[in-house]
């Protein structure tokens, strides 16, 4: 092409700088759904072999090593064995390896949940997690359970509790590593009456009922704040360490 | 005979090892050589073949490039006094013009075989079996395209001519696309069986993590699910020979070993979980450093039970049981609180754990583990439950 000066060639200029960005986004893009391919083909190859070549794997340290990277890379769970696979050799490890999913699933959430997950929820996204294969849909409630059996003798860090028929609450963290009851004396001191509600939380906090009720339970039963049920909407919970005029009395002082 | 060339025995880049066998002889075709008592190494790209000790060295030794081989096949002699071998029979290509020089320059035979005293072994004969058929050599020799058997591969190198001369954007697409087909190939490749998986670890380790990073670059995360991000970050922690119980004879050093490879692994995560870690979550943090080899809670127990060192298992009264460092033992705790409750003139529980950001109970804990030991004592009145400093018996003398 011919080189042209003037208004029309800078703005032939600027159009093909255009297409040129243009381009190179549709580039980027397919080069990136490229790669989520490959890693897709990457993930089932691994979680295959995973499942089929466990014990080779385990006897050669080396490759062993090398195989944990890929699995790293790619976010492959190099347990993932299947249900089936373990009839023969007893159940035992099978759970092994599920309480250290269900563990990883809490632990991956707690920011959010506060170390209280459902059941089904729980069963939800260990599955989604473990990979796409057909065996991981093989896991049922009661092999969580029985996995969260396992954990017991660490004492009573990790708790399934029942709800009702057939609903369980896996509560993660212990009483003592919970900042529950810590956040909730937070969201009451930013109030200026010195007492929340129930509702109030769940909108302040973002909470689900469930796990608003139980720290306003504990927080109770620690003594830290008084009960008022005089509303008729619904009770108050007082904080005498948060009394507005005691506050006043300190800061006088 | 004449297809092997003098090499050193040094492996070239993305060359990797497969298997060795032992005392080992090449015949020429049907005709025995002096190339007796050998060590053999097989390695994804070719055979060498040198006297003890020489591969070790990396001396110079009789090499053949596995392109040379088009097929194989294996004979059994049975004699009465040496019992029944297998010979591994390798036919091969006629030696190309530009071969370096080898321990013969003419031969008639298009065969060799490899025979030892009781045969090979049988790994290394399934082993030169798949290195075979994997054909990773191909890969290298032709970097942009996969070889694919003759036919398809005039056709391929008459592609890559012509992409060679186009350049511009479309050359740029035709050269991204020529290398995901190469890379996809390459994975296929590699996940056809373990062994060759085994073979092609390296790379393979290589291109997952090129390609987890190209995403992460582009889209931030390797996937949507919290749980794999997670899991895929406890995994890259792992740690390189995990302690197995198989390496000791009694449970007492087994334990001790496992405790302390325990600790070292969590001395630096604890310490950024403000000092304390639930056991589960220990549980779950250990497990994937280990990757494979799972650890059964009693055992991660019964080793927690042993720690010593900067770390300790602690059992709180309520039953629950957690690791914590060392430095949040009692004595240090109460000095911490005295000096926070003087700081405040007077501290309620929930004012500490606001103050600290650690729990209602733990800063219970503190304060009554403090007033245990004499630094403060408590006021305890219908607005609740208060602790002062104790100047009964920590007054300051002027």
């Amino acid at each position: 092409m011919r080189r042209r000066v003037g208004l029309g060639a800078i703005q032939q200029q600027k159009l093909a700088a255009e297409k040129y960005k243009d381009k190179g986004a549709d580039l980027q893009e397919s080069q990136l759904e490229q790669m989520t391919k490959q890693m897709e083909v990457f993930r089932n190859k691994l979680e295959e072999f995973a499942m089929k070549h466990k014990e080779d794997i385990r006897k050669n340290s080396q490759f062993r090593k090398q195989f944990q990277e890929m699995c790293a890379a790619i976010g492959v769970d190099p347990l993932a064995t299947g249900k089936g696979f373990w009839s023969v050799l007893g159940m035992g490890d099978f759970y092994y390896e599920l309480s250290v999913q269900v563990v990883e699933v809490c632990l991956a959430a707690n920011h959010k949940t506060g170390g209280l997950m459902e059941l089904d929820e729980l069963r939800r996204r260990l599955i989604a997690a473990r990979g796409q294969s057909a065996v991981h849909q093989e896991i049922t409630k009661e092999d969580i359970l029985m996995a969260a059996k396992k954990l017991i003798i660490f004492g009573n860090g990790f708790v399934v509790h029942k709800l009702g028929k057939g609903k369980y609450m896996v509560q993660s963290i212990p009483g003592e590593l919970s900042m529950e009851e810590t956040n909730i004396l937070s969201a009451a001191a930013n109030t200026e009456t010195g007492y929340v509600t129930q509702n109030q939380l769940i909108k302040d906090l973002g909470w689900t009922e469930y796990r608003t009720k139980q720290a306003l339970e504990k927080v109770l039963g620690e003594g830290l704040c008084w009960i008022d049920k005089q509303s008729d909407v619904e009770p108050s919970y007082w904080f005498p360490s948060l009394f507005p005029g005691r506050n006043a009395q300190i800061a006088a002082a | 005979m004449n297809r092997f060339a003098y090499e050193e025995a040094r492996l070239v880049e993305s060359e990797s090892f497969v298997s060795r066998d032992r005392n080992v002889k090449i015949y020429d075709g049907d005709q025995k050589t002096e190339f007796e008592d050998g060590e053999v190494v097989l390695t994804t790209h070719r055979l060498f073949w040198g006297r003890p000790g020489e591969i070790a060295r990396a001396a110079v030794t009789l090499c053949l490039p596995l392109s040379y081989v088009i097929s194989l096949s294996e004979e059994t002699t049975a004699s009465n006094f040496f019992g029944r071998k297998t010979r591994i029979i390798m036919h091969l290509r006629p030696p190309s013009a530009d071969k370096a020089p080898g321990p013969l320059d003419t031969s008639r035979a298009a065969h060799i075989k490899l025979s030892g005293k009781n045969g090979l072994s049988a790994e290394f004969h399934s082993a030169l079996r798949e290195t075979l058929n994997a054909r990773v050599w191909t890969i290298s020799l032709t970097s942009e395209t996969i070889f694919r058997g003759p036919e398809a591969s005039s056709e391929v190198s008459d592609k890559l001519a012509r992409i060679q001369k186009r350049t511009g954007i479309g050359g740029i697409e035709r050269h991204l696309e020529a290398k995901a087909k190469a890379a996809d190939e390459n994975i296929a490749l590699a996940f056809q069986d373990l062994n060759v998986l085994m073979a092609m670890a390296k790379d393979m380790v290589g291109l997952s993590k090129n390609i987890s990073s190209k995403i992460r670059e582009q889209r931030g995360e390797i996937s949507d699910d919290e749980t794999v991000r997670f899991k895929s970050y406890l995994l890259s922690l792992g740690i390189d020979d995990p302690v197995t119980r198989d390496n000791f004879t009694s449970n007492t050093a087994y334990f001790n070993s496992l405790a302390q490879q325990i600790c070292e692994m969590l001395l630096d995560p604890i310490e950024e979980h403000g000092g304390m870690m639930s056991l589960a979550d220990v549980y779950c943090r250990v497990n994937r450093a280990r990757g494979l080899e799972l650890l059964s809670p009693e055992d991660l127990l019964h080793a927690c039970e042993r720690l010593s060192g900067p770390i300790k298992l602690r059992r709180f009264p309520s039953g629950a049981m957690v690791l914590q460092l060392e430095s949040h033992d009692d004595e240090l705790i109460s000095i911490d609180t005295l000096e926070k409750v003087k700081a405040a003139e007077s501290l309620a529980v929930e004012e500490l754990a606001k103050q600290l950001g650690i729990s209602l109970l733990l800063a219970k804990e503190r304060l009554l583990v403090a007033e245990r030991l004499g630094r403060v004592c408590r006021d305890e009145s219908v607005e609740g439950l208060r602790f002062y400093p104790n100047l009964l018996l920590q007054r300051d003398i002027d």
